[in-house]
């Protein structure tokens, strides 16, 4: 049994109040870190802890948070990113629906670490019955002390509000969701300026993910060295994973980093391994925008090691035979799944989520699904594989924002792992109508 | 100061300033080329991606190269930057696949469209496109929207470059038209089809690098190469009144601003000098406007013909003071 401290206590009945809260050991860090350390104490121990961004880049939390700009009289700002949209994700809803109180804590705390004064959460707006659970837990804080003026008798004094949004996944770029926060419609900003310089309203800015601020309070409470030796190498900590797919027992999952993939797919305390006793045919292991791997290299890296559930593991091997551990949305597909279907399906929404700024993407995702439309179809042409491989090739890395590479990714290693799929919808396009029969009788 | 090195040629240029304003102080070839960056607006650039260029070393003091392309219209120089824009094999190829991407819904109907033969994407067309698209869907269309008594816009013909909403933003004193819709069905359009109404409404014709946005006392009245540009003023209370008449015999066929060599007028004018007076005895002509561009306009016999009378009477100088 791996250690939990994210979501140990999620099935505590009624935990998603205060005094439940209080009563398993909650606020404790905003005790600690208000009463008995500096902010800059908490900075270090975050640094100290190796904690990375559990969004989906991995970049290391303290790192960020010193680069956060503190001039004199300029509000700083710290901003929640609860709009969780990545296909396969769902973790912070998990986190947020059980035990708000862990975000709320975690803000508190983290907000001291900044100096930030105003905190928000920006949640996306399909989760608006998130937002009410969140809103009556900050009510609560307030009444306890823990938010508003001179918080539990000190000088500290930190407002936080919780903004809904529209529901567009752009919206979980993070400047894309500052311009949302403030009112505008959610473009992403041309970086530099970076949040940290200029970002709310102008100000210097940290966005967290939900995940990466919850884990502050285990942090504060432990201390980053003893944080930092759970985990593998660079990978500390724990990480919430979201399982769904092909898998007996899917759900979300806290898990220490470092466990073996095969071991997360197939025990019994994770995901129970695949439904029906079918084969495993291929995984994305971290949300829909990193690269699909095929069963052999998913388990195994191309140097034949066991791969773990680590940022470093999983892109061993580049993108030729690696991947990414992103926000952890693991998806599982078994021997039965077209993947020209799956990317189709992908592809359809890149198309319908991009933001239309800049041309790549605004006119790159569509192209790509109609392409796949076609193939999908079964009206492929011969050129159609290498054509997608083009354009893919040419949105990537040439947007103002990573929701290009994103598009771009998925059908770049659905080519590369799966070309005789796509050949075969291309060349046999009257066998795959019935492209579940299709796929059944293949694999018997 | 700082140093910055573009394709091999080195200039020393001030703190703050980007790569592109770099490139064109160096001038010739290894300009990038630009659809949405406008010198004279403010935070415009960024968005079309056609002047992207790579970063090979950062800077002095921290040489790492830039893991991804970028824009150079939007990022600032460091001392001791290197970077690689027509030298690169990668870069043409990436900006090759950004003119296919604008070009692929773009409807192609120079033949009928106003803005052929000083249309910007058709420069950008011939200099980086393919012969042939790849493109084999229907096109996404729109209808014509008449913004108002003078403005007439062509969504089907848009790039997106953000221009005319920058420049109502920082021109004009409101704006009411703006981004409508995402991804690729995002239009340029008004709130329920107002008109865009105020006094210096007309110079988001002049910033449109296409032809959706054209100017409906113009319209297929002549091809901009038949018209004859020529500098003229007025005195105007609005504007500065310098602006550039477009003649064909003496007719005033159109009145737009002064365009520099990178297609951006020198100043904005106002609606009245534009749209208003059209007439040969409204203006006092200065003579004949030199398009420093590669273009069909530039042909202009005349032109050139103005130009060999000005070498004449450099020589007649040159010798008169020998003397």
């Amino acid at each position: 049994m791996g250690k939990k401290l994210l979501i140990h206590n999620d099935n505590v009945p009624n935990i998603h109040t205060l005094q439940v809260y209080r009563e398993h050991g909650g606020y404790a860090s905003v005790e600690k870190a208000l009463k008995s350390m500096t902010p800059n104490d908490v900075v270090e121990e975050v640094k100290k802890s190796g904690l990375r961004g559990r969004g989906g880049a991995g970049f290391p939390t303290g790192m960020k948070w010193s680069f956060l700009a503190k001039p004199e009289g300029v509000p700083r700002y710290l901003v929640c990113n609860a709009d969780e949209s990545e296909p396969g994700t769902f973790k912070d809803r998990y986190l947020m629906e059980k035990v708000p109180h862990a975000l709320v804590e975690g803000m508190i705390t983290s907000s001291y670490a900044l100096g930030a004064n105003t905190a928000y959460i920006y949640i996306r707006g399909e989760y608006f019955y998130v937002s009410r659970i969140l809103e009556k837990a900050i009510e609560e804080a307030y009444a306890a002390g823990y938010l508003g003026k001179n918080i539990l008798g000190t000088n500290y004094s930190l407002d936080l509000y919780v903004q809904v949004g529209g529901g567009a996944y752009i919206c979980g770029e993070e400047t894309a969701l500052l311009e949302s926060l403030e009112g505008k419609r959610g473009n992403p900003r041309i970086k530099p300026p970076f949040p940290a310089i200029a970002g709310l309203y102008g100000c210097p800015t940290v966005v967290n993910n939900v995940e990466t601020i919850a884990a502050v309070c285990p942090i504060v409470m432990m201390g980053g060295d003893e944080y930092a030796k759970i985990g593998v190498g660079r990978s500390t900590g724990t990480k919430l994973i979201s399982a769904s797919g092909h898998i007996n027992k899917p759900g979300v999952y806290e898990i220490e980093l470092g466990l073996p993939v095969e071991e997360f797919i197939y025990s019994d305390e994770y995901c129970g391994g695949i439904i029906n006793g079918r084969k495993l045919k291929a995984v994305i292991a971290g949300g829909s925008s990193v690269p699909i791997l095929p069963a052999e290299l998913i388990l195994k890296n191309d140097k034949g090691e066991p791969r773990l559930m680590t940022y470093e593991s999983l892109s061993e091997g580049g993108f030729a035979t690696g991947t990414m551990l992103g926000s952890g949305g693991f998806m599982v597909y078994d021997e039965t799944t077209s993947i020209v279907k799956n990317l189709y399906t992908l592809a359809r929404f890149y198309h319908h989520e991009s933001c239309g700024q800049c041309s790549p993407c605004r006119e790159g995702t569509g192209w790509m699904e109609k392409v796949l439309h076609r193939i999908v179809e079964g009206h492929g042409k011969p050129g159609d594989i290498d054509l997608l491989w083009d354009i893919q090739k040419k949105i990537e890395g040439n947007t103002i924002c990573p929701l290009g590479d994103a598009a771009a990714w998925p059908v770049a290693s659905a080519i590369r792992h799966f070309r005789h799929e796509f050949e075969e919808y291309i060349n046999n396009p009257g066998k795959i109508k019935d492209v579940k029969h299709y796929y059944s009788t293949q694999s018997a | 100061m700082a140093k910055v090195t573009i394709d091999g040629h080195s200039i020393e240029v001030a703190d703050g300033t980007t790569i592109l304003q770099a490139a064109r102080m160096i001038g010739g070839d290894i300009v990038p080329p630009t659809m949405c960056y406008y010198s004279k607006l403010k935070t415009s650039g960024g968005y079309c991606r056609t002047c992207i260029v790579k970063v090979t070393k950062g800077s002095e003091k921290d040489p790492r190269p830039m893991p991804k392309p970028v824009a150079s219209c939007r990022t600032t120089v460091m001392d001791g930057m290197e970077v690689v824009n027509i030298t690169s094999p990668e870069v043409l190829e990436a900006r090759r696949g950004v003119v296919e991407f604008l070009l692929i819904n773009h409807p192609l109907d120079c033949p009928i469209c106003d803005q052929a033969g000083e249309c910007h994407l058709q420069d950008l067309g011939y200099e980086h496109g393919l012969a042939k698209t790849r493109y084999d869907f229907p096109r996404r269309t729109f209808n014509t929207i008449d913004l108002g008594p003078y403005i007439k816009m062509h969504m089907t013909r848009c790039i997106m470059c953000f221009r005319c909403v920058k420049t109502a933003d920082q021109i004009t004193d409101y704006r009411v038209h703006g981004m409508l819709n995402r991804g690729d069905a995002s239009e340029i359009s008004t709130y329920i089809q107002k008109a865009i109404d105020n006094d210096f409404s007309g110079n988001i014709i002049d910033v449109c690098p296409v032809g959706a946005l054209t100017d409906r006392t113009f319209r297929f009245k002549s091809r901009v190469w038949f018209t004859k540009p020529m500098d003229a003023h007025r005195n105007c209370t609005k504007c500065s009144g310098k602006v550039a008449l477009w003649l064909k015999g003496n007719d005033v066929l159109r009145v737009t601003g002064r365009k520099d060599k990178w297609g951006e007028v020198e100043e904005f004018i106002c609606n009245e000098c534009r749209f208003e007076k059209k007439n040969v005895s409204d203006w006092i002509i200065e003579g004949p406007r030199h398009i420093d561009r590669h273009s069909v306009i530039s042909a202009n016999h005349y032109e050139s013909l103005a130009q060999l009378k000005l070498d004449i009477g450099k020589q007649q100088k040159a010798l008169s003071t020998k003397k």
